[in-house]
């Protein structure tokens, strides 16, 4: 077996050490009804590096690769353009086979990046502190919900139509279990956002205020007047960012007055990847950093008195605190969160700034070009790199279509929304530097022939 | 002291002894300081190359940004070098053994990698019609497939994202069982050697703790287990093999006792590596185990994540798995259970844990590393693990104390106490030796329940030559401390850094980078 090292003489020899007379031996605290004589039944034997890399691109060829043609979905993952050099250098075996960094003497590399990305998270929402990352952009929104009920010792959060439903989705679950409360309602195709009614809603049980910027229809607004709201009443604004490069774009929530800003930070270095492994953003005020989740990496100084970085504040963690934990995570997404960081280092603030004008510019020709065709009615008045649009018919049936068409048209609202019959005419249109010109045009010409 | 901001060295207070030969930029030879992002970049430079902002027509109304964020950017060529220096500033298993008990810390086989980044894996949506995406589902049907085999549990949840992740589904899945039975228990009890998540995953779905105690010999302590049982309890989470490297003998014992008061077992599956291929945890007895991926199938640990950590059921327990999940229709092709599809015959699913359908990325590197083995591989793998780690116990048990070296074989660990080392000497002192030795310390001060516990997990992909290498330095720090050398105090000498000033960085915290005032930017 090519990744075992052990050879029949070496064991022997081991064996000898150990004072066994077989390996057997050395599994005699396993119930003898519970062991096994060998392999286990219907399951096939060791395979060639050759053969496992046929059987998985035989697997990879049966499905249609986004680069293959148009492409327009987001709905919480974006297609961006990620350089050469973040997967050559998140493959550094220094940095790829390593553990969590826990002896800082010799992760110091993993425990800088980590510092940076903190900075750079913090400054990109408009924060003061990040932490090292969350598993994702849904974890992270259960996770600050969670945070806002210990800092306010309220159970009521109030969750704007506009969060991505599977971000709904897993605070319900949770909270199902945990008894809190979560006031929501699914959205409705129209321009303005519910946050003036939330701004309505908040009183003296409500822990939280939970928005999308951009929602997940792609809207944006001012927030400014609902955190004053929330400030009156002594609850948290939490804003989720889904789709990062739009700050290159926009007024961070930050700036607006949000507490906690958490995101999925997938657009930025990491790729689509199916839906997984994705990267957690989670930023707050500095006067909740005692009570956020996650791991966070600060700067001391070590016995020579040279600067050097650490894993700090643990007593928040499940290692140290146990069941008094901020939360039970542990393993989060640090390679992911070093694609995100070195990519962001490539862009920097210019960088930014022009993705995020390319992306809007595409935008906004996609959906001038979309508003044109008889029967399709654009719902935003504002929008970043995402819209949603209204068909004359369910939208699922014309996803599908289209895709057959090798045209990948958008997320449709009846695959995010089952149950709301209202959506399902919605569709999702997310448009990025990877798209051009071309693209739109098939888009639009494929839409006219199904809708003629 | 006062906090160094300047990005560069302040005087050393003993640099006579850190470091006879100094040097004016601090650098040694291939060991390059590096400064931060915020000290070398800044926000006219970049390393993409976009065409010039061309405002068009703008559909951002106020909200258009005017504000700088103070992000830095550099060049291609500064960003790799960036990287890479920080790179070398770090440990993996690439470079050498990493024994972390309890963490799995083996060989990460490229092929992985490559299939991973095939763009029918890496470049697809996870909304994309459910057409499109067959082959990505065919990878999570067959990963899951290898994972309820193995474990020989019928049902298998893919969607958590990590270990503790996992926990939690398990936990979820017991209280929604018991809800549906109309039964209120509201007790978790956890051995004391668990790991801190099984604890926090039980508090954080809303649980009360207790503890198990364990036996002198470093298992749980079957008698008083069953002592508390009752209906208030809704189950147990035990990790087997257990954090002290033994197998749970009373294992399916326990389930059955736990099942008699009502409750259910959760099974801790971090340890797996110990037994899969050898024996299944379905056969003793348990309702649920999570399976670390970036463990006991090798995708990388990345500087800690991501992970992935899939979820095995029992018949009682899977009508409550998550959303969403894989099904094979008749034809062969894969359907996708989401929120809209569920309701029909998974009116039980507790509901969703997560955007989207898990970590795929760790899926396809996960099989094609299960693949690569083979049923007589894994059973191999556990082979080597138990057999390089009773080496390690056996090799050392003459120079430090080992508490259970007498409970029998150990598995896939072997466990030390800094016990009688040598007067003020301690589990830390030993470990930063190690570093200077070229190796990666043991997981320190872990299981609790050992005083100045030293776990050494070596995994089946150590030679028997770097074992013995391994061995070599550790009796020999271990031979140090006993002779009363005292600079082991200040080891490590020769990482990148000297030991670290934990209490400063957590009494002041300094989580982001400020410019030091009165500093000039960088031009």
């Amino acid at each position: 077996m090519r990744y075992l090292p052990q050879t029949d003489h070496d064991r022997e020899a081991m064996l000898a050490r150990i004072g066994a007379s077989s390996i057997d031996d050395l599994f005699v605290d396993v119930p003898e009804e519970a062991r096994l004589d060998g392999p286990i039944q219907d399951l096939p034997m060791h395979a060639s590096e050759m053969a496992v890399e046929r059987h998985m691109s035989r697997l990879a060829a049966q499905n249609l690769a986004a680069g293959s043609g148009p492409f327009f979905l987001g709905a919480g993952a974006y297609r961006h353009h990620v350089p050469a050099s973040v997967d050559h250098l998140i493959q550094r075996g220094e940095l790829l086979t390593a553990y969590t960094p826990y002896q800082p003497e010799i992760a110091q590399g993993t425990l800088q990046v980590l510092f940076e990305f903190q900075t750079q998270v913090a400054r990109l929402f408009g924060m003061d502190v990040a932490n090292a990352s969350m598993y994702d952009g849904s974890t992270a929104c259960w996770e600050a919900i969670t945070m806002a009920r210990r800092v306010t010792k309220r159970a009521t959060a109030l969750v704007s139509s506009g969060v991505h439903p599977h971000y709904v989705s897993v605070a319900k679950t949770m909270a199902r279990f945990t008894k809190d409360k979560i006031v929501y309602r699914a959205p409705e195709l129209q321009a303005r956002t519910d946050w003036a009614q939330l701004a309505d809603q908040v009183d003296g049980d409500t822990n939280c205020v939970v928005v999308q910027y951009p929602d997940i229809l792609g809207r944006i607004e001012d927030m400014r007047a609902l955190a004053k709201t929330c400030a009156e009443h002594k609850a948290l604004l939490i804003a989720v960012v889904t789709e990062p490069v739009a700050m290159g774009a926009v007024v961070s929530p930050g700036e607006m007055g949000a507490d906690i800003v958490v995101g999925e930070g997938q657009s930025i270095g990491v790729g689509l990847q199916f839906g997984g492994p994705y990267v957690g953003l989670f930023a707050c005020k500095q006067k909740y950093v005692r009570q956020m989740p996650g791991r966070l990496c600060g700067e001391t100084v070590d016995a020579d008195g040279k600067r050097g970085f650490v894993l700090t504040l643990s007593t928040r963690e499940q290692h140290i605190r146990r069941e008094k934990a901020t939360s039970n995570i542990c393993t989060n997404s640090g390679l992911c969160a070093l694609a995100f960081s070195i990519h962001m280092t490539l862009l920097g603030e210019k960088g930014i700034r022009q993705i995020a004008a390319i992306n809007h510019e595409k935008a906004v020709i996609c959906a001038n070009r979309l508003s044109k065709i008889p029967g399709v009615r654009v719902v935003n008045d504002l929008f970043f790199n995402e819209f949603a649009i209204e068909l004359p018919k369910d939208s699922r049936e014309i996803v599908r279509d289209l895709a057959d068409q090798g045209v990948l048209a958008g997320v449709s609202l009846s695959r995010l929304y089952a149950d709301e019959p209202g959506l399902s005419k919605g569709l999702l249109v997310a448009v990025t530097e990877m798209v051009d010109e071309e693209d739109i045009e098939a888009l639009a010409k494929a839409l006219e022939g199904a809708l003629a | 002291m006062s906090m160094n901001k300047q990005g560069r060295q302040t005087q050393p207070r003993d640099s006579a002894a850190s470091d006879p030969h100094p040097t004016a930029t601090g650098n040694r030879a291939l060991m390059l300081e590096e400064p931060l992002i915020f000290e070398i970049g800044d926000s006219e430079r970049t390393g993409v190359d976009w065409p010039a902002d061309c405002w068009g027509e703008s559909r951002l109304g106020d909200l258009a940004r005017k504000e700088p964020f103070d992000l830095p950017g550099l060049s291609e060529p500064e960003t790799i070098r960036h990287y890479t220096r920080l790179s070398r500033q770090n440990y993996g298993i690439d470079l050498g053994l990493f024994p972390l008990g309890s963490c799995t810390m083996k060989h990460n086989p490229r092929l992985n990698e490559k299939v991973a980044r095939l763009p029918g894996f890496a470049d697809i949506h996870p909304l994309q019609p459910v057409a499109s995406v067959q082959g990505a589902l065919g990878v999570i049907h067959e990963l899951a497939d290898w994972l309820k085999k193995l474990t020989g549990m019928p049902a298998v949840a893919m969607s958590p994202k990590a270990g503790a992740h996992g926990e939690l589904c398990g936990i979820l899945a017991i209280r929604a069982a018991l809800e549906k039975r109309g039964d209120a228990r509201e007790v978790i009890l956890v051995p004391e050697s668990a790991h801190g998540t099984n604890p926090a995953t039980a508090a954080f779905a809303g649980y009360a703790v207790e503890d198990i105690p364990a036996t002198e010999d470093g298992r749980v302590d079957f008698d008083a287990l069953v002592e508390r049982l009752g209906p208030d309890v809704a189950g147990v989470m035990i990790t087997n093999p257990n954090t002290c490297g033994l197998f749970e003998r009373d294992m399916k014992r326990i389930s059955d006792a736990v099942h008699e008061a009502g409750g259910f077992v959760y099974c801790d599956g971090a340890n797996f590596n110990a037994i899969v291929g050898r024996v299944r945890p379905g056969d003793l007895g348990i309702d649920a185990m999570h399976i670390n991926l970036h463990k006991t199938f090798s995708t990388p640990h990345g500087g800690g994540g991501p992970g992935s950590g899939p979820v095995v059921f029992s018949e009682a327990l899977a009508p409550f798995a998550p959303l969403p999940f894989v099904e094979q229709a008749k034809d062969g092709s894969f359907r996708l259970v989401e929120e809209e599809t569920a309701e029909d015959h998974h009116a039980d699913s507790f509901g969703r844990m997560t955007a989207f359908h898990g970590q795929m990325g760790m899926f396809t590197r996960a099989l094609a590393y299960i693949m690569s083995h083979g049923a007589d591989g894994l059973r191999q793998v556990s082979e080597d693990a138990v057999l390089n780690a009773n080496y390690v116990l056996r090799s050392m048990e003459d120079m430090l104390e080992a508490p259970f070296a007498k409970s029998g074989p150990c598995m896939h660990e072997a466990l030390f106490s800094d016990k009688g080392v040598a007067e003020g000497f301690s589990t830390v002192d030993i470990a930063k030796a190690l570093i200077d030795e070229g190796f990666h310390p043991m997981t320190m001060y872990f299981p609790l329940v050992v005083h100045g516990a030293m776990l050494i997990e070596p995994t089946e992909t150590e030679s028997k030559a770097g074992l013995d290498e391994f061995l070599h330095a550790l009796r020999s720090v271990v031979e140090r401390a006993k002779a009363g050398d005292e600079s082991l105090h200040g080891a490590p000498y020769h990482a990148p850094r000297r030991r670290l000033d934990e209490t400063m960085a957590a009494r002041k915290p300094v989580l982001t980078y400020e410019k030091p005032e009165g500093a000039i930017a960088a031009e």
